[in-house]
């Protein structure tokens, strides 16, 4: 290993590679900023210049660059705009933008920096250490425990992200992946649901759908509530103080960062989950081991609930690496338009990698750390003025929010009808808001839909009907443990409200 | 009934119409030798149904849990006071993104764009003309470079009848 490193050191250190490093993550970080253009857009975007490059060292190393840049800016956007332009960076919305409103925009983003920092680097060390070993994990699980280990991802989900109200986080999880079933389905390529449209032909796009359920209740909120603005951001939050985390802040954030790290990358590495479901669940743990108070404030602004999505995200866009690198197989949509360049390089992934060419399989792990260094860098000092987005007056700042909205549907596809149904999601979620459902279970069941209904398929096709659940112990196991997440919060609802029936009664 | 259990209806509904199409449309157009699989296009739709039928009907016939007490919380809207909000201002940006989608294309992206901000900035309030034009002007023309020029995504930014 310690040949490897050097050889890395080596490839990646000279002074072109370290320019790529850090045009990366400029690119990224500004690019991924914008709502509505995420790692995938960004990526596919620069592909043209990674081969233009030429050597695959130095055009994998533009491009991991240009991935972990996109994912903090998806994070700042996340924070301050409550417009996450990444499905991975949702989870960060649920604290940050809370931290954004109460005047502590500064520090937001900060500890998403650091968490960010400390995600990627000790991914980064994990992949140096267990990618070998991880394959052959991960080699280990059949579609069956895909379909199973995303139930599972789907209920801890509905289970956390309602707050006691798991049954209407479940109906929205349904109606998510109900919406993941319009268009042409993998199985037979036949349309459905599609009511004779040709526009729904390839189903709702992904990026629409989170501008629907996130940006645009947020600004029309804004717009009927200016005490909502009043209340959070304003002259505050551009202050340079607001940066500044207590050394108690330290200390409390850094379990998290630690537990996260390791449980994002192991998820990371798993084909198919990658870095939303590790954001999710991350969150979904440290929320459900938290004590009393910390746990009620998950939601309304905990550092604690920021920084684990943040760190568990980047670890496992690390992660989703080691099957790409080792086996040849992307782990998430990123990892396979990277596939893509790399074949385009004549750079072929798999097993073979490390042995034939050593040098861009070590320089693209070396470059990892330093173009998280960089980002840390690059971002801690920059951090006042992006937080002074927040000053801008509602006047001018909610007509941009909503343009940016628009922006980032339309350029996913082209398409002006893309916006009439971003519109009219963004109504349906509004009125959703009004009655306290969830949205987030909805966005993430509309993600995972067709990768579940594959994998259900497949499974399904390969044990001729539902014997798979009963024959393979694993998946048995995972969907007991689904089940379970769902059913003991609502038993502890139902003990609750029991009890303070009784108490009432009592009175 | 509350907003909440009334959308638990409307999802019901929703549910009964989504299953009528997966149990009765679907498979009729099944070609025989996909007829033999055990998992055909319209299984996973069906199992939703059924889930999501129950899952409402929790929803609707569930006591809703008592309220946390205590003030409503900071900024947040109340329904019940839903007239003291700016409803007004949130229709006419609605409206105005309608007109931007139908707009973009024959007006082109640099005047629809314009437009959109400066008219946005108006339902809002704002009066000062003399910063609100640059700044949208600016912003659109920028906006324009960098996603086709730099980012190489096409999008026209001028009418139709100009180019």
């Amino acid at each position: 290993m310690i040949e490897g490193i050097l050889i890395g050191l080596s490839a990646a250190v000279t002074p072109f590679n370290l320019m790529m490093v850090v045009m990366g993550c400029v690119i990224g970080t500004l690019i991924g900023m914008l709502p509505g253009l995420g790692p995938m857009s960004i990526i596919a975007i620069m592909i043209p210049v990674a081969i233009g490059i030429g050597d695959p060292t130095a055009a994998l190393i533009l491009l991991s660059g240009v991935y972990y840049g996109a994912i903090f800016g998806g994070s700042t956007s996340s924070i301050l705009l409550n417009a996450p332009g990444v499905a991975g960076t949702v989870a960060t919305s649920f604290d940050g933008y809370p931290m954004a409103r109460k005047g502590q925009a500064g520090k937001a983003l900060t500890i998403a920096a650091i968490a960010s920092f400390a995600g990627g680097t000790i991914g980064a060390i994990l992949l140096m250490i267990f990618a070998p070993a991880l394959s052959s994990v991960a080699l280990l699980f059949h579609s069956a425990e895909y379909f199973a280990l995303m139930v599972v991802g789907l209920s801890a989900i509905a289970a956390f992200a309602g707050t006691g109200q798991v049954a209407k986080a479940l109906m929205m999880t349904l109606l998510g992946l109900m919406l993941g079933t319009v268009g042409e389905g993998a199985l037979s390529n036949t349309p459905r649901f599609t009511f004779g449209m040709m526009d729904l032909q390839s189903g709702f796009s992904f990026i629409t759908l989170a501008m629907a359920m996130f940006a645009l209740p947020e600004a029309l909120f804004l717009v009927m509530n200016p005490a909502r603005a009043a209340s959070g951001s304003g002259a505050e939050s551009g202050k340079i103080t607001g940066m500044r985390i207590t050394r108690a802040e330290a200390r409390s954030i850094a379990p998290v960062i630690g537990r996260q790290s390791l449980q994002g990358f192991f998820i990371g590495v798993l084909p198919g989950a990658g870095a939303t479901i590790a954001s999710f669940l991350g969150y979904a743990v440290e929320r459900n081991i938290a004590k009393g108070a910390e746990q009620e404030e998950f939601g309304k602004g905990s550092i604690k609930g920021l920084a684990a999505p943040e760190t568990a995200n980047n670890a496992a866009c690390t992660g989703s690496f080691v099957p790409l690198l080792t086996l040849g197989i992307p782990g998430s949509g990123t990892t396979a338009i990277l596939l893509g360049a790399l074949l385009a390089l004549n750079v072929t992934p798999g097993p073979r990698l490390m042995t034939d060419t050593p040098e861009v399989f070590w320089a693209v792990i070396i470059s990892m750390y330093l173009g998280n260094l960089v980002l840390l860098i690059l971002n801690l000092p920059l951090i006042p003025y992006i937080a002074k987005i927040l000053t801008i007056p509602r006047t001018f700042l909610i007509p941009f929010i909503l343009f940016f909205t628009l922006m980032g549907s339309y350029l996913g596809q082209n398409n002006a009808t893309e916006l009439l149904i971003l519109v009219g999601f963004g109504v349906i979620a509004t009125i959703l808001r009004f009655a306290d459902y969830p949205l987030a279970p909805l966005l993430i069941g509309f993600i995972l839909g067709t990768m579940l209904e594959n994998n259900f398929a497949r499974a399904m096709q390969l044990y001729r009907g539902f014997d798979f659940i009963l024959e393979r112990p694993m998946t048995l196991g995972l969907l007991v443990l689904a089940m379970l997440l769902v059913v003991l919060p609502s038993y502890r609802g139902y003990r609750a409200r029991k009890r303070a029936q009784g108490i009432a009664d009592g009175d | 009934m509350a907003l909440d259990r009334w959308i638990a209806l409307a999802f019901i509904a929703l549910c009964c119409i989504y299953g009528y199409a997966a149990f009765f449309t679907m498979d009729g157009e099944l070609p025989p030798i996909l007829q033999r699989n055990p998992v055909w296009p319209s299984t996973f739709p069906k199992i939703l149904t059924v889930m999501g039928i129950v899952v409402g009907l929790i929803v609707l016939f569930t006591k809703k849990a008592p309220a946390d007490g205590g003030a409503p919380k900071d900024g947040v809207i109340d329904l019940t006071r839903l007239g003291d909000y700016h409803v007004g201002q949130a229709l006419g940006l609605l409206v105005l993104m309608v007109a931007y989608a139908l707009t973009l294309r024959p007006l082109g992206f640099v005047g629809s764009t314009v437009c959109f901000l400066v008219l946005g900035a108006i339902i809002l309030g704002e009066r000062r003309f003399h910063i609100l034009i640059p700044v949208a002007v600016i912003a659109a023309g920028s906006i324009w470079y960098l996603v086709q020029e730099v980012l190489g995504i096409f999008l026209r930014p001028w009418p139709g009848m100009f180019m």
